[in-house]
């Protein structure tokens, strides 16, 4: 079959490869018929991401139809249309159990990297480095899937893929971040970044009962889907001083919560004696946690910042005192994909959202390549690639 | 928190005792003195310091210590002896408890010297006296050092004189005690998630044959006996004498507070295969015994929680994959 591989920074490649197989009793096999390219694929495209090898198929946002399945997936048949979630979770351990499902304990069959990165090992990811389970992605013709009797989500007739592909990651990843922010009527909520998270963490914000959302980007077309598309006040922050207009906005007292929508790639080579080399990775990048650090500033006294960016390793000078002294909250983490799949496409099917809205680039498989150059440089005003096998 | 950790110590030091291996390895009587000098890392310690202090010499001064043992003065040459002196006295006191690989070093360095002593004497700037006397001792310093070396890869070798590779490694598994427990009782199953483990076959009511893949290959065998064993709490073990590996232990089943199943504490030792020498050429190889119990762990987990072990099998346009080949061990 077709993959999209990576080999080094900057160098993807469709690639023939062999078929994914059954290899344990809860597997399916899924055809591909729709996937992404994810904002935090351009991480690994840009070679940040340790323990990602030669030749691994990428993507983690796909969906497509049911081939094959093992014989412990009872709840799936072939021809059946799922989404799958982009974290691989069992559905029995101590997190799966608490709805915890990015957190799960069974799926990274590499967690002993992960540990020596990150303390402790979250869920296995598609096609998201060996750090992270080192699983075959989603960017190709066929997937394998595992533990399909507990990701992925049957998708009704009557919708289009390109309506429901984002259950997956993004859709869920957006509202996850403005549920973090526990909302109250009369609440703004101000969100860095407005790619597809941003866009979705506008809209779910809104849905969430916030009064005012207000996204902050200095892309035009961007800042200006934010306004149309997601019913956001929109601020450049190359033409404003974020920390003043939010205040000025917000009569004096700050925004209620503060999503980072941005993220940062404090990424490094190698997972042993991977502290100095982010620390090396920090002085050549010292300006990339900006968001964080302005989220947390602009933030009003007692309020709530929600990071649903990616973050990879170790960050520099964030104003932890401001944090400290004003009651801050901090909510954060991998989106638990699997607990948000029902609700939220139920609002799909009730017209509430139609999360299509954000694609403006419709690519072959084959031109995986060229939609990672088109996506990582934002050229012809690209912010979110589906790719058709 | 402090009592029960106390409590816990005490527990696993009797457990330890009762799961003790038989002790292959007892030094011979000696006088309190030699006994002191005599031990192993004393010694290391002293030759460490000494490396130390001659390869210092030799760097700041070769002139002048070429004179004192009669040699030409080939400056370039002491310098670089002397560098390799104090890598290995740092060496030394840097892998302390067990300097196995840094005191080889020296023995290494110390036939070096001796080449080198033995060019020596045929030049002609050299004087055949001093030459002589250095040489002795040299001589003098590669017995301690080979006899240093010798005792510290054999004490590590011996299981039960508290120079065995221990292990202990602990998990949290979301299944009551009693299904963990009979799991792993019945030690048929234990290869199914213990990776280097070919077969375990249950040879009488307390005794069992078990086959591992030892290193490069190999396949390495012994006998066990169960020494203790608690339905639903604790299975206590030993290899019997004869075997190729010396190993005992003890895996614990305690039930944890909250409804949150079991956890399952595992505390063994054994004795590599080829030594220190191999349990280092196993940790170079990335095969290091604590991250092995630790995965083997986390595949228990699985098979009980999930009904099978994860796998990462999956294409992607490479042949070979290094990393790929370690998660799928």
């Amino acid at each position: 079959m077709k993959a999209n591989c990576y080999f080094d920074k900057t160098d993807v490649r469709v690639e023939e490869v062999p078929d994914p197989t059954i290899v344990n009793p809860r597997d399916a096999i899924v055809k591909v018929t729709l996937a992404a390219i994810c904002g935090s694929d351009l991480h690994l495209y840009n070679g940040l991401v340790p323990t990602m090898m030669k030749g691994d198929i990428l993507g983690h946002e796909f969906m497509g139809e049911v081939v094959e399945v093992g014989s412990a997936v009872k709840n799936l048949r072939a021809g059946d249309r799922v989404v799958v979630p982009f974290p691989i979770s069992c559905g029995s351990c101590f997190f799966c159990e608490r709805k915890l499902f990015s957190l799960c304990e069974n799926t990274n069959p590499n967690a002993w990297m992960a540990e020596k990165m990150w303390g402790y090992s979250p869920a296995g990811v598609y096609g998201y480095s060996h750090m992270l389970g080192g699983y075959a992605g989603g960017q190709a013709e066929y997937v394998r899937v595992p533990f399909a009797d507990v990701g992925p989500l049957k998708i009704p007739p009557g919708l289009s893929d390109e309506q429901v592909l984002f259950l997956g990651d993004i859709y869920p990843t957006g509202y996850m971040a403005a549920e973090n922010c526990s909302i109250q009527p009369g609440d703004t909520v101000a969100v860095w970044g407005c790619g597809p998270v941003g866009q979705f963490a506008i809209k779910s914000a809104a849905m969430l009962g916030a009064e005012r959302v207000i996204g902050i980007d200095r892309v035009p077309e961007r800042l200006r889907m934010a306004r149309e598309r997601s019913g956001a006040e929109v601020l450049d922050y190359e033409e404003v001083d974020i920390y003043e207009a939010l205040k000025d906005m917000t009569a004096g007292r700050g925004p209620d919560a503060c999503i980072d929508a941005v993220g940062m790639e404090a990424h490094a080579p190698g997972v042993v004696g991977a502290y100095d080399a982010v620390k090396q990775t920090m002085m050549l990048e010292s300006d990339r946690p900006h968001a964080l650090r302005q989220a947390i500033m602009a933030c009003r006294n007692g309020g709530t910042v929600s990071v649903a960016g990616v973050y990879g390793g170790f960050i520099d000078k964030v104003p932890f005192g401001s944090f400290m002294n004003r009651s801050l909250t901090l909510k954060t983490g991998q989106t638990h994909v699997h607990r948000y799949l029902r609700p939220l496409l139920e609002r799909i099917e009730k017209n509430e959202i139609d999360p299509s809205f954000v694609i403006t680039h419709r690519m072959r498989l084959d031109e995986a390549p060229d939609g990672f150059e088109i996506f990582k440089h934002k050229e012809d005003e690209c912010i979110k690639v589906v790719l058709r096998p | 928190m402090a009592i029960q950790g106390a409590r816990y110590a005490e527990r696993r030091d009797e457990d330890l005792a009762r799961g003790r291996a038989r002790t292959s390895f007892r030094p011979p009587e000696r006088s309190e003195w030699s006994k002191r000098v005599l031990e192993p890392q004393r010694l290391a310690v002293g030759l460490g310091w000494f490396s130390i202090g001659l390869g210092l010499a030799e760097v700041v001064a070769p002139r002048q210590l070429a004179k004192l043992i009669g040699a030409p003065q080939r400056i370039g040459v002491i310098r670089a002896f002397g560098l390799r002196e104090i890598a290995s006295g740092v060496g030394i006191l840097a892998t302390l408890p067990r300097p196995v690989i840094a005191t080889w070093s020296r023995v290494a360095g110390d036939v070096l010297d001796l080449a080198a002593l033995g060019m020596a004497f045929r030049s002609r700037r050299a004087d055949p006296e001093r030459l002589a006397a250095a040489t002795a001792a040299v001589v003098g310093a590669t017995v301690a050092d080979v006899y240093c070396s010798l005792r510290l890869t054999r004490g590590v070798g011996a299981a039960g004189d508290g120079r065995a590779v221990r292990v202990a490694k602990t998990i949290a598994i979301n299944r009551s005690p009693e299904e963990v427990y009979r799991l792993w009782r019945n030690f048929e199953n234990l290869p199914r998630f213990m990776r280097h483990l070919e077969s375990v076959q249950v040879t009488g009511p307390n005794r069992s044959r078990w086959v591992a893949k030892g290193p490069a290959g190999a396949s390495v065998e012994w006998d066990a006996e169960i020494t203790d064993d608690q339905a639903n709490q604790l299975i206590a073990w030993r290899s019997l004498p004869g075997a190729d590996v010396d190993n005992s232990g003890v895996v614990r089943f305690e039930r944890a507070p909250g409804g949150r199943g079991t956890v399952v504490r595992v505390e063994m030792q054994y004795a590599p295969p080829a030594g220190v020498v191999g349990a280092t050429l196993a940790k170079l190889a990335n095969e290091e015994p604590g991250q092995q119990v630790m995965d083997d762990l986390r595949r228990l987990k699985q098979v009980l929680e999930t009904g099978e072990i994860a796998r990462n099998d999956g294409p992607s346009a490479r042949v070979a994959d290094k990393v790929a080949a370690r998660g799928k061990r």
